[in-house]
């Protein structure tokens, strides 16, 4: 249910970027632990997007796994379900390697051929 | 026409964290403490505030009630004399089910920040979209009732995983249900190893004592929590 609230973030962020120019792709990269649903990002992502730069734009999502690393014996794994103690040593002082990810990687904008020219 | 790729790499939710420490700076300013109050709907979270902000021996507490619709919190806090300010988020599209930093920051002119030491936001009923968004706050704080079930922590890590304190509340029904609390509590530890709990009962007032001095510790000038 917060695909709504993130998609607007997503389309806020773009905008700023895109300084008026059509978005045709948003590459995003999104984080497992995000909890993140990808259809239905995609679905909100469409909806938001209206009467906005990003009308329009195919949303691309690169899903980075979880791992995780044991900051006391140094072992790194990626988890596929939320456990987060270190396997080998049962720490908890345990850091997130990746997983944690929201960001707007690149976005592709349409440009008038006279801006690009020299 | 022709296209060309720009490389942004920027967390999308830069927005919300950038006005989160205006807040922030502002609380700083005036010297408050400000605990983010975080559950599922009907866990307990305006009762346990009812119980806790009563009796808080040289704490000045105020409140601010973030609600879908509605003033019944509020309305049931103002009745203990404390400064209360109500903040509906249905005024944007659909009704927001959580409280982001934008929301907080246009309800500061109404919040009476030198009449108090600690500002206790109490977020939407919701276990997923207010974890997402900081609102300016110094620690977290989340109620999971254990008619929610053992599982509600492997469900929704992110909040779990978002809180300094994790209240387990409505024990008082444990032998009503077919719930196993050591389960409980071993789920929240995988999902967040040591995070620190408090095992209480808001209608009883067993383990209410411990609420009230991890408040009062955290509104204590020198003792606020560094939560990021």
């Amino acid at each position: 249910m917060h695909e709504l609230s993130l998609s607007s973030a997503i389309v806020n962020t773009v905008a700023k970027h895109a300084a008026g120019r059509r978005v045709t792709v948003v590459n995003l990269r999104v984080g497992r632990l995000r909890q993140v649903v990808p259809d239905t990002l995609e679905f909100y992502f469409e909806f938001v997007a209206r009467d906005s730069v990003c009308e329009g734009a195919r949303l691309e999502q690169e899903l980075i796994p979880a791992r995780l690393h044991c900051r006391s014996c140094d072992h790194e794994w990626e988890i596929e379900i939320p456990a987060f103690r270190c396997p080998v040593c049962a720490g908890s002082d345990v850091a997130i390697a990746s997983g944690e990810e929201f960001e707007v990687e690149s976005i592709q904008v349409e440009e008038a051929e006279c801006i690009a020219q020299r | 026409m022709h296209r060309t790729k720009v490389r942004i790499v920027e967390d999308a939710l830069d927005a919300n964290n950038t006005i989160a420490a205006a807040n922030r700076a502002d609380f700083d300013r005036a010297g408050v403490t400000v605990v983010n109050f975080m559950s599922a709907p009907g866990a307990g979270k305006t009762t346990l505030l009812e119980r806790a902000v009563a009796e808080l021996p040289g704490v000045r507490v105020g409140v601010l009630e973030g609600d879908v619709q509605g003033s019944m919190d509020a309305d049931r806090l103002a009745s203990l004399h404390i400064p209360v300010v109500q903040l509906n988020t249905d005024a944007g599209f659909g009704g927001e089910c959580h409280l982001d930093a934008n929301m907080v920051r246009s309800a500061i002119p109404a919040l009476p920040l030198d009449e108090i030491d600690l500002l206790i936001v109490e977020n939407v009923g919701n276990l997923v979209c207010p974890a997402e968004f900081r609102i300016g706050e110094d620690a977290r704080v989340m109620v999971s009732a254990v008619t929610e079930g053992e599982d509600k922590p492997l469900k929704y890590p992110l909040m779990y995983r978002a809180c300094e304190l994790v209240l387990v509340n409505k024990i008082d029904l444990l032998p009503h249900l077919d719930i196993d609390l050591d389960r409980l509590l071993y789920n929240i530890d995988k999902v967040h190893p040591d995070v620190e709990r408090i095992v209480v009962s808001a209608r009883t007032g067993e383990g209410v004592d411990a609420w009230r001095d991890w408040l009062t510790r955290v509104a204590a000038p020198a003792g606020a929590m560094a939560a990021g």
